[in-house]
């Protein structure tokens, strides 16, 4: 029994392989999906974050206007959204480091509000701003931590020495944080972070500035936590890195959620399943939207190309052809989570 | 279907939420975790500084005061060292105070961001206050401790009454740290906020406080100014117990004085640390 089964379905999106995609869960999930619809008490299957009309606002500024999320255990959560969308303000809500301006908050059946230390103690957080501390070694950074969770000094020695292993550090044990590389110093945040077993890992673009390699380093690791039964709740705007790991996500744009799906779900209902992408050797020779409106179901411009929306992108492109349409240069692709989020919410810059 | 791979069951998580004061240890431990990296260039300073002090003022000064007259009057008639010191020990408290209340608190909110990480945990920002003054105090006992060998070997300790003068001089710098702190984590422009600070409150505090002379020297005017400082309590309640010359009603009143400083930085310390920490 493959490890990676239940993902490998995940890197193809076509129609065929949706039904696998998002809700892979093991039997237990669905029991707890088919008796009562995912709000179950028991283990599996329990909501860890119901939140309604959670709202926060900064004086005049309102970074979150009433949003709706459930979290189920053992799944990866998505939150997605250009820069300002209100992603970390959400974020630190749950992390109940930030009280609520308005709504509902549950966190592990808890409300912030009240029990905001019982919920740290249970959580893990990677925040989107390195806060190691610096004057430490990679090994004091992980034990004095564990000592913030309770844990005795053998647990939390113990507890280190795991960790540094799973973050591939244990050769780097000894080491001042200040001499760590950029992807070292996320994997030792991502490995701090675990050092109190959590139940729900919240993830603040957790590889914004790491080189591909890095990247991918952290990704295995995070898979391995889910495989693990850690439920992740990440926030990102690389949507590489949401279609890979997350089962669901919800793109935030201006403070609400503006769609709401897994992944491939996201593709279907906002994207058609080819985009086909155009170049003209000149502005002149290329065709105007109305044009192509009745071969395609969507067209967009873009300064250097044109992107038509086709479910059948070969057959489009035939027919273009027949037409008489001559693009330079022609490319037929799959959908992606990034067509969705850029439909969603603009192409133009939002700060 | 081979994809259902079974999960290993969700873990249950191993934090727990400590007490109160048990936090406020935990954080203490951090701060010593710390400390023992860099102890070493603490340390030359902890011995070097009382040293120098004693030796300038205490026996160097202390050689024209000690000649009598008018200036040994003004000491009681006790030698300038053994009136000097305790002054000194409770100096060297406001002085720590001043130092580790400032800088370090503004670059654990601002650079290094460690009470944020803290924060994260089931560590309230208010035991995160309270745990950094501890530690705080901790470092001004043991510097106290050192000051006070030092002056046992120049001989400028008359009994165990220097013992009580170190919790005093301690209690007077946490007094003072408490608000120091608070100021710290409000100020937005570091640069000119604490430069006006130890120019215009720390170094007046230690020249006008009674450390040197007593203030009944200084003119009537100016003594108002040492009354409110926390030195000037913690000098008077410090000298007293080391020489035998405390009067009951005016230690209570310096005592009461200090503790009710303390009380008063305390609560805004964690006011402002919950404020600024959750926000």
């Amino acid at each position: 029994m493959s490890a990676l089964r239940p993902v490998s379905g995940k890197y193809g999106y076509g129609h065929t392989s949706h039904s696998l995609v998002g809700f892979v869960r093991p039997p237990g999930y669905r029991r707890a999906v088919s008796e009562d619809g995912f709000n179950s008490g028991s283990e599996n299957g329990a909501v860890l974050v119901k939140a309604r009309g959670l709202s926060k606002r900064f004086g005049p500024l309102e970074a979150v206007r009433g949003i709706d999320l459930d979290v189920i255990r053992g799944e990866v959560f998505g939150l997605l959204g250009p820069n300002g969308a209100g992603k970390s303000s959400a974020m630190r809500m749950l992390a109940c480091v930030s009280p609520r301006s308005a709504g509902s908050l549950h966190v592990l059946g808890m409300d912030p509000d009240v029990d905001g230390p019982a919920i740290r103690a249970r959580i893990g957080v990677v925040p989107q701003l390195d806060n190691l501390d610096v004057d430490l070694s990679v090994r004091e950074n992980l034990q004095i931590y564990g000592r913030y969770f309770g844990l005795s000094r053998a647990r939390a020695r113990q507890r280190a020495a795991e960790l540094l292993r799973f973050a591939q550090l244990a050769d780097r044990a000894d080491s001042q944080v200040e001499s760590l590389s950029g992807g070292m110093r996320r994997r030792l945040i991502v490995a701090r972070s675990l050092v109190n077993d959590p139940e729900l890992l919240l993830l603040d673009e957790p590889t914004t500035g790491l080189d591909p390699q890095a990247r991918h380093q952290l990704w295995d690791r995070l898979y391995q936590l889910k495989q693990h039964g850690v439920t992740q709740l990440i926030t990102t705007h690389y949507m590489d890195e949401a279609e890979r790991l997350c089962d669901r996500l919800v793109v935030m744009d201006a403070g609400v959620i503006a769609a709401e799906g897994s992944p491939a779900a996201l593709i279907k209902r906002y994207s058609t399943r080819d985009v086909l992408e155009l170049r003209f050797a000149s502005q002149v020779s290329r065709p105007t939207p109305t044009e192509l409106a009745g071969f395609v179901e969507r067209v967009e411009e873009l300064p250097d190309r044109l992107l038509l929306y086709a479910d059948d992108g070969e057959a489009a492109l035939g027919a273009l052809h027949r037409a008489g349409v001559r693009p330079r240069a022609s490319l037929v692709r799959r959908s992606s989570l990034e067509d969705v989020f850029l439909r969603l919410t603009g192409r133009s810059l939002v700060e | 279907m081979a994809e259902l791979t079974t999960y290993p069951t969700p873990p249950r998580a191993a934090g727990r939420v400590l007490p109160g004061w048990l936090s406020a240890l935990v954080v203490v431990e951090r701060f010593w975790t710390w400390y023992r990296h860099g102890w070493r260039a603490t340390a030359v300073t902890s011995v070097l500084q009382p040293l120098l002090f004693l030796l300038a003022f205490g026996v160097g000064l202390g050689s024209l005061v000690n000649t009598g007259g008018r200036a040994i009057a003004a000491t009681g008639g006790v030698p300038y060292l053994m009136y000097l010191a305790p002054g000194l020990l409770a100096m060297s408290a406001v002085q720590i105070a001043a130092f580790e209340s400032t800088y370090p608190v503004l670059s654990a909110f601002k650079w290094q961001r460690i009470y944020q990480a803290m924060a994260a945990s089931p560590i309230t920002p208010g035991q995160i206050a309270i745990g950094n003054l501890t530690w705080i105090g901790l470092r001004m006992l043991s510097s106290g401790v050192v000051y006070v060998l030092i002056i046992a070997l120049l001989g400028g300790v008359r009994g165990f009454g220097v013992v009580l003068s170190l919790l005093c001089a301690t209690l007077c710098g946490l007094a003072f740290s408490s608000l120091v702190m608070t100021f710290a984590s409000v100020i937005r422009n570091e640069e000119v906020a604490f430069s006006a600070f130890f120019r215009f409150v720390l170094i007046p505090m230690t020249l006008f406080s009674g450390t040197f002379f007593p203030i009944t020297r200084l003119p009537a005017w100016v003594r108002p100014v040492a009354w409110v400082t926390p030195l000037w309590h913690g000098t008077e309640l410090s000298r007293g117990v080391a020489l035998g010359t405390l009067r009951l009603l005016p230690a209570l009143g310096h005592l009461g004085y200090l503790l009710a400083l303390l009380a008063l930085g305390a609560g805004l310390l964690k006011r402002r640390f919950q404020r600024r920490l959750s926000t």
